[in-house]
């Protein structure tokens, strides 16, 4: 067994009814990047995989590091929830001071045919 | 042009590919990997992977979109068997499966392989490691066998303890056997393992500490040829502890075979500066792999091999910008995690030399801390279900800050609020 890869998983899906999500990350110095998801991939993921700056996921999604902390854009923060309890401590100690529109990105997994807007902070370490 | 070859398709060789990259190098980069997958990560393969709630693509580091992108050329599935440098410093490197790659520059990000039990009986079917994919992709569906009622865990390590919470989770009998007088005893203070001792004990696992393991033993081959299944672990003492599947891990070894070919020089570890340069002055290492200079804290001495996430990016970092002639060194603080069942353990800082610890909260009530000092000085903490203290502790040992021990030990003030600059107190 091999394991496949994500973006060619996303496009052997379209049978599988899901249509991919569209992200956009704004740096810290204003430059954006916009990324399409596979629906249930998180934000980080979507972001690590294709080299997205600012964004590190040392733990790779298991709530242990908080370097892929996020500022949710207004226009986006129904689609996504609130934080869990744990999710809410590790935001406690973020390296640029958490706000209101704070998450960790690896604690937001993508819906089918969204579109999402998140900024980066300038430094995740 | 140069042609920068990295042996190792694993966490560290991607950050060095990925960092060379952002420094600005547009010259030829070869990445390879003797694993049949693309590069992922390790560290869920004992958690999220064998509890079934990963699948491949949830692993996996970078899209192929990302390594055609920036250039970089992935081989996968192929092993780089001899390597030799010419005079002029370039060399070339040989594979099993018949390549010749030539490069100017090389990193080696070979890693670890898992150290097996020297004992008789680990052939028998039933007897798993837990080191790559390969082998989760093996123990994940075998965990669940249903004719699985015993499972015995050697070795009461991260990955042991990990793998015994799963095994535990999923309603099996299981006995964890360490060889040592406590759990993670390598990493851990006493008081740190005791805690897992309790909480091991108190979901269900047996725990034999200083077991002594003499052989696996299985039954009798049920047609020619074929090797019997694993039927339990005989001990010293006679007693054989039953057991339907055996998951053995007792660590890893750092592969310097290339690093060897090469004359460099090796102590547990290929032996790399501060800046992650071999004892060549060129190959560069880093990674499971590399044995540096204990960067923490500072002026203890000694050599330290870290296996972990954060210590592969870090040191991928500082080798690739050796390789470009830019070398800085090892700044940053090591952390570590482990999550069995539901208790998340971060360890922030190296304890080696500690003389004094602080134990913050109680133990039993699963949510509580170790803290580490030397000479007064916090140098790292172990924090069970305490992530906010743990990121606390993190950002004072970055900034070269401290806690003093009484206040460590005061549940009553957050953490963060106790943390001190000595620098600012002796001015």
């Amino acid at each position: 067994m091999t394991i496949t890869d994500p973006m060619t998983a996303s496009a052997d899906a379209a049978n599988q009814e899901q249509t991919v999500s569209r992200v956009v990350y704004t740096a810290d110095d204003g430059t954006v990047t916009e990324i399409d998801g596979r629906p249930g991939d998180s934000i980080m993921e979507t972001a690590v995989r294709n080299g997205v700056p600012g964004i590190i996921g040392e733990c790779g999604g298991s709530l242990s590091c908080a370097t892929c902390h996020v500022f949710v854009a207004a226009e986006t923060l129904a689609l996504v929830g609130t934080p869990g309890d744990l999710e809410d401590e590790m935001l406690d100690g973020t390296a640029v001071e958490r706000e209101e529109n704070s998450r960790l990105s690896c604690q937001i997994k993508l819906q089918s045919g969204c579109r999402y807007h998140v900024t980066t902070p300038s430094e995740q370490i | 042009m140069d042609t920068t070859l990295i042996v190792g398709a694993c966490q560290a060789g991607v950050q060095l590919a990925s960092v060379m990259r952002d420094l600005g190098d547009t010259d030829s980069i070869i990445l390879i990997g003797e694993e049949a997958h693309r590069p992922y990560q390790r560290p869920p393969l004992s958690k999220g992977w064998l509890k079934s709630e990963l699948t491949p693509d949830d692993v996996i580091l970078r899209s192929r979109e990302w390594f055609a992108g920036r250039g970089i050329e992935l081989i996968s599935g192929d092993r780089v068997v001899t390597v030799h440098r010419d005079p002029d410093g370039s060399g070339t490197a040989t594979t099993l499966g018949g390549r010749v790659i030539r490069f100017t520059r090389l990193a080696l990000t070979t890693g670890a392989s898992v150290r097996r039990l020297t004992v008789a009986g680990t052939d028998y079917r039933g007897v798993h490691y837990l080191r790559d994919a390969d082998d989760a992709l093996t123990l994940e569906p075998a965990l669940r066998e249903p004719d699985v009622d015993h499972v015995v865990v050697i070795g009461g390590g991260f990955i042991g303890l990990e793998t015994a919470a799963v095994a535990r989770q999923l309603g099996k009998s299981v006995t964890v056997l360490e060889a040592g007088p406590r759990l993670v005893g390598r990493v851990v203070a006493e008081e740190t393992s005791a805690f897992y001792l309790a909480a091991h004990r108190r979901r269900g696992t047996e725990v034999v500490l200083d077991a002594r393991i003499t052989r696996i033993v299985g039954d009798d081959a049920s047609a020619a040829g074929q090797k019997g299944s694993v039927t339990g672990v005989e001990l010293a003492d006679g007693r054989i502890v039953p057991a339907d599947l055996v998951v053995v891990g007792i660590g890893v070894v750092p592969r310097v075979e290339l690093a060897d070919q090469l004359g460099l020089e090796i102590d547990n570890g290929i032996v790399v500066d501060a800046t992650c340069r071999a004892s060549d002055g060129r190959t560069v290492a880093a990674g499971d792999c590399a044995s540096m200079p204990n960067p923490y804290p500072l002026g203890l001495g000694g050599r330290v091999r870290l296996e972990s996430v954060n210590n592969a990016l870090e040191q991928a970092k500082i080798a690739a910008a050796t390789l470009l002639g830019r070398p800085e060194p090892y700044v940053s603080v090591p952390w570590f995690w482990s999550d069995q069942a539901d208790l998340k353990l971060q360890i922030a800082g190296l304890s080696t030399g500690y003389d004094e610890v602080v134990v913050r909260g109680e133990p039993d009530s699963e949510k509580f801390g170790v803290l580490y000092y030397r000479d007064g000085r916090l140098i790292a903490a172990d924090m069970v279900n305490r992530p906010a203290e743990f990121m606390a502790v993190r950002h004072a040992l970055m900034k070269g800050h401290t806690i003093p021990p009484d206040a460590a030990a005061d549940v009553d003030v957050p953490l963060k609020q106790s943390v001190i600059d000595p620098a600012a107190l002796a001015a």
